[in-house]
């Protein structure tokens, strides 16, 4: 069996509904929501780069870079403010994140 | 070989960004005191970028990236007004309450230029670049209170849901590149119309991308963020957010689905009819129970982009118009009540309860009067601004048959001008509850220009309705 188009998107979009999942069914803490969002960008990248296989267009690949680059900033900001969050409330559980009810 | 891009076309992005990075060293190696000279550089910094908009030229650089049009240029300067005024708000709030540092105005300039990338796309890499240079900073000026509890969770709150939605709009921005072929947008609305029928693979694509972006705009479903977010960041940092990028997303919104997805409107047609139907009908209803004033202006808030959504439903030129038109005339109406907002302050503490602007006509009879006027245009009642912009969507939606969406637009806006009214029958008719403190100048100034604007729009209607025509034609 040779591998396909179709093997990696459907790897791809398990590893993206995991993300998705990760974030609303995680009521635990927030480091997990971090990660999450992370796979949720892997699986992107996942998908770009196989697309640009598959398609023989490198722009897919670069896209990729540029997505990586930017998940290494998203990351840094939201554990800058998580930091902040705890220094404030002393947790980090999901659950205690609820001083306002929308 | 492809020449050596034509810098000169970014000149307003890259003055910002350089500008940005000047006014950091500037604070960085100054006192505390150098932050209101960083506040007002900003602004001025900002300023010139809007002159340098409109003196700029149009065409495409980057390979196609970045896109400068009638389109794009009309609504840049929208932003960059909406920045500079909530940079002008923000300095005396924020050193009130002990949050000021020199940072918050430069990384509101960075969140701009995020904007006017994402104004200025011409791919959907550049969509994503711009959408996150303008989230990241976004998050961080939304916990910039960083020792107040509330403002830190808000940021979280923002960064959570903000991460999970442009993961969304990559994920469907990757389906669409590998079921087109292409990341550019012509590229795409090529290959869409070629394709005859579209690929379950495409569909796919659109409807993450417009989830992606349906966050942004905070359309319903996907508004659930902007009540909390509202509420918790700082007062002056929820009047920037309520305006310029509400303003960029929306550019974005318009601009992907008509330059990329044209060629394939019934895909997303019904996908824009439903947010705005839904966006509408909970702005009107969720917004009767807040007595906080910030959470108000956070429902009403959707229900404006609920409004503006009508007329990238109807898909038109008309439509387009009636949303350049509408969000001109969003962002002086937000403006000049968030300058009240931001004055309410009594005792030496900001209070947020609606009912603290009983009987605001005898103790401050001319902020009443044009925050009254504010209100009544927020409403849509005629002759001021909130109408036009109103009457110009409805219009196009009628016009492209889309019969039941004007009708309960129509519907929930006298559903919505409840609570605008109740605000003006707590100014007028309620006991006084003792004077707020005297306004700063800037507030003064602001909310007296948007009052102005906003109750004499029939005489500004004409130029600006030639440029917002002009701006629409661009994308036809």
């Amino acid at each position: 069996m040779t591998l396909g188009l179709a093997h990696y998107l459907s790897v791809a979009a398990i590893l993206f509904t995991l993300g998705v999942l990760g974030i609303f069914l995680n009521r635990k803490n927030v480091i997990v929501i971090l990660m999450s969002v992370e796979l949720i960008l892997l699986a992107v990248n996942l998908n770009l780069v196989a697309f640009s296989h598959f398609l023989g267009d490198l722009v897919g690949q670069v896209f990729a870079l540029f997505v990586l680059t930017v998940a290494a900033a998203e990351a840094a900001i939201g554990l800058a403010i998580l930091v902040a969050f705890f220094r404030n409330r002393g947790s980090i559980a999901v659950e205690d994140i609820n001083v306002m009810k929308g | 070989m492809t020449a050596f891009p034509d810098f000169a076309l970014a000149g307003p992005e890259l003055l910002l960004a350089a500008g940005a990075l000047l006014l950091l060293l500037i604070g960085a190696y100054g006192s505390e005191k150098r932050s209101s000279l960083v506040s007002g550089l900003s602004v001025l910094l900002l300023l010139v970028a809007a002159v340098a908009v409109v003196i700029g030229r149009d065409g495409s650089t980057f390979g196609g990236a970045f896109v400068v049009d009638g389109f794009a240029r009309f609504l840049k300067v929208l932003v960059l007004i909406g920045s500079a005024v909530a940079v002008v708000m923000t300095q005396r709030f924020a050193v009130a309450e002990k949050f000021f540092h020199f940072e918050l105005p430069v990384l509101i300039v960075l969140a701009t230029i995020g904007m006017l990338l994402m104004i200025s796309a011409g791919d959907l890499i550049a969509v994503y670049l711009g959408l996150e240079l303008q989230s990241l900073a976004l998050y961080v000026v939304a916990s910039f209170h960083r020792d107040d509890g509330r403002s830190t969770e808000a940021g979280l709150k923002y960064f959570v849901l903000g991460a999970l939605s442009s993961g969304m709009l990559l994920y469907g921005a990757s389906l669409i590149y590998g079921f087109t072929g292409h990341v550019d947008f012509a590229g795409i609305a090529a290959a869409a119309a070629a394709g005859g029928s579209t690929s379950l693979g495409l569909t796919f694509g659109i409807v993450f991308v417009a989830t992606g972006i349906a966050f942004k705009v905070s359309a319903v479903p996907f508004h659930m963020w902007t009540p909390d977010v509202y509420e918790g960041a700082p007062t002056p940092v929820t009047a920037f957010f309520a305006a310029a990028p509400k303003i960029a997303a929306m550019a974005l919104f318009v601009r992907v689905v008509m330059e990329a997805l044209g060629p394939v409107k019934a895909e997303w047609q019904q996908i824009v009819a439903f947010m705005s139907l839904a966006s509408m009908i909970l702005g009107a209803f969720a917004a009767i129970g807040q007595r906080n004033i910030k959470r108000l202006m956070a429902y009403s808030s959707i229900g404006h982009m609920g409004y503006a959504l009508v007329g990238l439903a109807a898909g038109s030129e008309a439509g387009i118009y009636g949303i350049l038109i509408y969000l001109a005339t969003y962002l002086a109406m937000t403006a000049g009540a968030f300058a009240v907002i931001l004055s309410m302050r009594r005792d030496g503490a900001m209070t947020e309860d609606i009912e603290s602007l009983a009987g605001l006509s005898r103790t401050n009879p001319t902020v009443a009067y044009l925050l009254g006027i504010i209100m009544f245009s927020l409403a849509g009642i005629p002759p001021f601004a909130g109408f036009f912009g109103k009457y110009f969507v409805f219009a196009a939606a009628i016009n492209a048959g889309l019969y039941w969406l004007a009708v309960i637009g129509i519907l929930s806006s006298v559903v919505g001008a409840y609570y605008y009214l109740r605000i003006v029958k707590i100014m007028f008719l309620d006991e006084p509850k003792g004077a707020f403190e005297p306004m700063g100048g800037e507030m003064k100034a602001v909310l007296g220009i948007s009052g102005l604007f906003v109750a004499a729009f029939a005489l500004v209607l004409g130029p600006l309705g030639d440029a917002a025509l002009a701006a629409a034609r661009t994308l036809f």
